[in-house]
This record gives C-alpha cells, structure tokens and sequence, in this order.
C-alpha cells in the first residue's frame, strides 16, 4: 500500500527509506528538499511587488525620484593610492588598485596585464555567500571585464618593462560593502576611479638593469588611461513598458529586464548588454543611449572633481583618506570635538591630589646593586649572596624616597637576621632557607604584596554607591 | 524575585537612567531586614534586559530603565534583529506549503510554521485561502531557542481578532524594533502625528515589519517614507518634519 504511493508519487530516485516513513510521504512534486541554512534573504511578498509595480506605473519611485534620476553618487579615496569608496545611494563599493611585476602573456610579449575581481561577500547582503561562484558574480565580472579591458582605456603597451621578461600586472579588486541595487554601476565608478587614482612605482631600465624605486625614492607614477568608461544600468519592467534608470534593490527584484550601457564622455559606447530576455524596440536603445550619454558626463565630471580634491588634499599635506570623508553630524559617527581644559591651577590641584592619595607602593629601584657586580631585579625579600647589609645602605640612599628605603631596609634587616639558617657542617657553603613570611611582619607584607592587592580595594570602594 | 523595600528605592532612583550591560543591583547582606515592617517580602518583577543572578539582578542589554507601578522594571533598548517571543504577533511572509502547514518567515533565524487549522472558521475540508507571497498577521504559539517557531492566527478562543492574511494594495516596510514599540505604546506620540496628516492603515508588527496603506500611492509612500526617516529623530524634529509634510500636502 505504502510502496504503491512511492511508485506513484515520486519521479525522482530517492534512497530506499524504512517503511514507516514512506507512509508519512507527502503527495507534493519532487521529492521533499531538505533545509538548508544559509542566510537567506528575505522573500518579496506579492503585496510589495504588486504595490511597486503599480507605483511605477503612476510615475513614482519608492524613495521619490524621478524615472531618469541617479541616486546620490558619492566618491572617496583612501589614504593609499588607487583605494575608492563609491556611495551610491546606500549601495556601497570599494574598488582596491594593485601592481606587481610578472611575466607577459606568450601571445602578448609587450603588453600589461589587467585582471579584475568582483567580491560578493555576505557583508553586502544576506544573499550572497561566501566562496561560492553565484551566477551574479560571474556575470558582474564578465562585464566589468568586457567594460575596461575590451575598450582599451589603459593604455597596456606603457605597462610594459622588458619586453617578454618582466610587465606591469595591474589588478583591480572590488568589493561589496552594502547591496541596495545597481551593483554594476557603482563598481565600474569605483574601479575607474580607483585606476585613475592609482599611482604604480617608478622603474628604470640600464641595458639588462631593472630598478624599481620605492616611493620614497622617487615619486610613484599614474597610469595612462585614454578614457574612462562607465556604466548606466536600465530596469525594464511590464515587458518593456517601462523604464527606470538606477534601480534600487526592491526594483531590482521586481524588474523584467536589465539593460546595461557603458560609455564614456566622447559618446562613445564601451558595451552594451541586455539581460532578463526581454525584447527591446530600436527605439527604446537609442534613448537609452542618449539617456546614458548625459549621465555618463555628469558622473565623469563628479569623478573628475573628486579626484583633483584629493590631489590638492595631498598636496597641501592635509589629512586624506576614508576617516576625514565620513560624516560627523551622525549620530552614529564616535567623534568628540577637542575640549579646552583650564591649566591655570594644575600644580595646586596635583599637589592636593598628592597629599590625598594613598602612599605609592614601595618599589625597589630594578635593577638593585648591592655590590658592584651583582644586581637584583624585582621585589626580593632576601638577599641570597650573603654580602653584607651596610653595603646595602650606602647604595640605597641615593636618589629614592627615603620611606621606600626605610621601609626596605626593615624588611632586609628582619629577614636576614631571621631566616638564615646553616644546615651543612661545611664552611665554604653557606645555604640559606628562605621561610615563608612571619604575621608580625603584616605591615611589610602589605607594602610588597600591595600590587596584587589594589585591585580588591578598588572592588570594595566601587560597591559603595 | 523577593527582595526588601531597599532595592526598589534604589531601582526607582535609576529609573529614566541609562544602563549598560554589567552594572548590578547587589542586595542582601548589607540590608538589614527591618523587623517591624510586614514579613511578606515584595517581588519585583524583571523585564526584558534584567535578569536575576542569585541575590542580584543584573543589567544585560544598555537602555534606559523605565518602570510600570507596583513591580515591573524592565531595560528599554534598540535593535533591528527580531527575537522570537512568545504572544507576540507579527507580519509575516508565505514562503512554502509544506503538507498540511504554511512556512512563514517573520525575519528570525528560521522559518515558523503555520499551520491550515490555525486560522479562525478553518477545517480539513475548508482550507484557507492563503497563497505563496501572501502576508500573514499572526502570533507566536512556541518560540524558544530550542524548538522550530510555530505561529497561529486564532487566540486562546479560537477567533481571529484582527489576525489572519491580509495585504492588498499596501506596502511593507522594515524600521527598527523601537519604532514599533513606540507605535504600538498605548498613548504614542507617533500614531497622533500621523493621525494629523492623512486617513491610513497601519498593521505593526513586533517583528520591525510595518504595513502602509492610505488612499493613493503617493499618499502611502510619503507615510512609508516618514515611519523610516523618524525612527531616530527626537519628537521636536519629527514634529517639525510632519507639520513640513502637512503644508506642501500633496
């Protein structure tokens, strides 16, 4: 009866079950998919995709921009050269420029290499994960790719040190900080920025000589780059119908169709790519691309301004870098402003403070010199070389307070008259018993044991509300 | 937790104060049991955020104290990730249909199930009529750290008094846990502001989860829109910020 249902239910293998479960087998299709957990992010319900659909419809965005507005772009560099943050809206990226000198490509013997990454880690949204080479991944760096190296802004050949021996490799990593939509966008900004930023060391040929100067020999050099090539992404939704540029994430899910331009200020187009397989009339291309044109020279303009308020930063031996472009009238931002404090009064105060405070503990100067040729380091109760107490004297009087030495002096004094003890009949040998501390000595205990008693005394005044 | 009128003193003294995880009320041997006061000791009642440690109640999450007469203190913080609790409701999405329950996902760290019979007037041969995508209203039946939640749309008496599925035409928002507990205060500042604007519908759930629905769209994102932006404004800003929205009334 059970294994009749099993017949007919499933219409994939499964392992043989024990017969007990197969009763509780559930008449669903396909057989049941085990949880997994991960960080799943979370379900669109049909009420929100309903509502936003129909807003855009009526001409209204979620955050009350208009169809063909941006967010608001947001550059930044770092303190090194070729770090950039982009803010895009609440989209953020960080595009990280490195170089390293290898060896050139067989078929390209006097050509750079530039090789670029796309990181999306769970830091940017609870979707992605970590390690795992997700369909988004893979296409977002196919077209980072196919958006800088195939237009050939860099120029590749000045990268070049010996020609089939030694090329500059340029790499750039991008990296997801926060997802809120329009990850394509902000990554060509900020891997574009960040090329134009980066400065790669000096290198100097003399016949079969290389030498790379650090930057602190010679000033490091930027790379040429012919043009800056960014993208403008389009979301299309009721089958065309509708056209959205810079879409945030709740529009990204909801969306048909992407369509993703990259241009430069010369109108010249880099790439086009159109994914989501919906059908695109001439027509809406060609306004598309018009629409991209003005973008892409607004955007070329901010990175251009951003870039020269860096250099004349760095010039002028102001601080740059990611910490002085954060916000300090947040909330959220840790920032105290520098206080005046009144000095007029302070030896009073300290003075005062002085008389108040508890005797510090008694510390010997370390390391101690009884006798020239031997020293003592630490809090020693005894001293074991058997040299003689008024040598002692004479080297603690210098220079320390005259209570540490007092109560010193006692403590030397009582232990070595006490505690040495002879158990061998031999002469030459002298062996001295350390014995543990005797009671009446509290007052001594307390001053070399005060270290590790402060900390219960701080408990106990704590407790006192 | 019994205690002697000593510690309320200081407890209602801290009162509107703020706290930070690790400060403690100690009592006990310092108080001297007075032996002509009554010999029932009173018990004060711990809320979220305090917790008791042998004879001392101890502060776990930072916030301000606040006080409801005769015994209950509890610590007031702010955070964004919900915790599942028991009685609580909340708005919840219809991700799958698995056999004879609903798998919801209200924001935790798992998905809650629902089941079909949990819904008021529902039998095995009278099913409800709840899709995939759909948002459900609904409170927590078993929400522990050891067990799967479980969510029932019918209380003790099985009517749904106000529960159930629900969702069209509206939006749904995410704002912080404090925002929802001052929406949902029995006097709230928030809701009387909001009254002032424009007529809407609000479902708030103790999951950070807000519904929106007014009578256009327009009108329902700007009430979208303000519900996210005051979460951290103080009331005079809020205040300034809606009269604002009240004179270019669109």
């Amino acid at each position: 009866m059970a294994a009749g249902k099993q017949r007919r239910a499933q219409t994939v293998p499964e392992l043989p079950r024990p017969q007990h479960l197969l009763r509780g087998l559930r008449l669903t299709a396909g057989p049941p998919q085990p949880e997994i957990h991960t960080m799943k992010e979370t379900p669109l319900s049909a009420c929100e995709r309903d509502f936003i659909l129909k807003a855009i419809e009526e001409k209204k965005r979620l955050d009350g921009r208009q169809t063909y507005d941006y967010r608001k772009i947001k550059i930044s560099f770092g303190t090194d050269y070729g770090c950039c943050f982009v803010d895009l809206g609440q989209t953020r990226v960080m595009a990280q420029v490195s170089c390293e000198l290898v060896a050139p490509k067989e078929s390209r013997p006097n050509e750079g290499i530039m090789f670029f990454n796309i990181e999306l880690s769970p830091l940017a949204s609870p979707a992605f994960e970590q390690g795992r080479q997700s369909e988004l991944s893979v296409k977002l760096n196919r077209q980072l790719e196919r958006c800088l190296r195939n237009s050939k802004c860099i120029d590749t050949e000045s990268l070049c040190v010996v020609s089939g021996e030694k090329v500059w490799q340029i790499r750039v990593d991008v990296h997801m900080l926060n997802n809120d939509g329009n990850l394509m966008d902000a990554s060509s900004i900020a891997a574009i920025a960040a090329l134009c930023h980066f400065r790669r060391p000096d290198v100097a040929v003399q016949g079969e000589e290389v030498t790379v100067y650090s930057p602190e020999e010679r000033d490091p050099i930027p790379l040429s780059i012919y043009h800056m090539p960014i993208s403008v992404s389009f979301s299309f939704f009721q089958q065309g119908t509708y056209l959205l540029v810079d879409p945030c994430e709740r529009e990204e899910r909801v969306m048909d169709g992407l369509l993703m331009i990259a241009m430069n200020k010369h109108r010249e187009i880099c790439s086009i790519q159109s994914s989501g397989g919906i059908m695109l009339l001439k027509e809406q291309v060609m306004r598309c691309s018009k629409i991209a044109s003005v973008k892409v020279s607004e955007i070329t303009e901010l990175i251009s301004k951003a870039l020269m308020n860096d250099k004349t930063a760095r010039k002028a031996g102001g601080r740059c870098g990611f910490a002085e472009s954060m916000p300090q009238e947040r909330i959220t931002a840790l920032k105290v402003d520098e206080t005046p404090v009144e000095t007029a009064d302070v030896t009073e105060k300290a003075s005062g403070i002085i008389k108040e405070a508890e005797a510090p503990p008694p510390t010997a100067p370390s390391p101690v010199v009884p006798v020239p040729g031997v020293g003592q380091v630490g809090l020693g109760l005894q001293n074991t070389w058997g040299v003689e107490e008024e040598e002692e004297l004479e080297e603690f009087s210098s220079g320390d307070d005259v209570e540490e030495v007092t109560k010193m002096e006692e403590d030397e004094r009582k232990n070595t008259k006490d505690d040495v003890v002879e158990i061998l009949d031999s002469e030459e040998e002298e062996v001295v018993i350390l014995h543990p501390e005797k009671p009446q000595k509290a007052e001594n205990v307390k001053s070399s044991f005060h270290q590790k008693g402060a900390p219960s005394s701080k408990k106990k005044t704590k407790q006192k509300p | 937790m019994s205690t002697t009128g000593g510690m309320f003193a200081v407890l209602k003294e801290k009162v509107g104060q703020v706290l930070v995880p690790g400060d403690e009320f100690c009592f006990g041997a310092e108080e001297t049991i007075s032996l002509s006061e009554s010999a029932k000791p009173e018990r004060a009642v711990c809320g979220p955020g305090l917790r008791r440690s042998g004879d001392r109640l101890v502060v776990m999450k930072s916030g301000v104290l606040r006080h409801k007469p005769p015994l209950t203190f509890w610590i007031d913080s702010q955070q964004k990730r919900y915790v599942a609790t028991k009685g609580e409701t909340v708005i919840g999405i219809v991700t799958a249909r698995a056999g004879d329950t609903f798998r919801v996902d209200f924001g935790g760290s798992e998905l809650a199930s629902l089941s079909y019979l949990a819904f008021e007037g529902a039998t095995k041969r009278n099913r409800p009529n709840v899709q995939v995508g759909d948002l459900v209203f609904a409170q927590f039946l078993i929400a522990n750290k050891d067990m799967e939640p479980e969510l029932v749309c019918i209380d003790g008496s099985g009517r749904a008094n106000g529960m159930g599925a629900f969702g069209a035409g509206g939006l749904l928002i995410k704002v912080s846990l404090g925002l929802v507990r001052r929406l949902l205060a029995p006097n709230s500042d928030i809701r009387l502001d909001l009254e002032q604007l424009f007529p809407c519908e609000l479902v708030v759930g103790m999951n950070g989860r807000v519904w929106v629905r007014a009578s256009s769209v327009q009108q329902t994102l700007i009430v979208a829109n303000l519900l996210q932006s005051c979460d951290t404004m103080t009331t005079q800003q809020r205040q300034q910020l809606f009269r604002r929205v009240q004179q270019g009334a669109l």
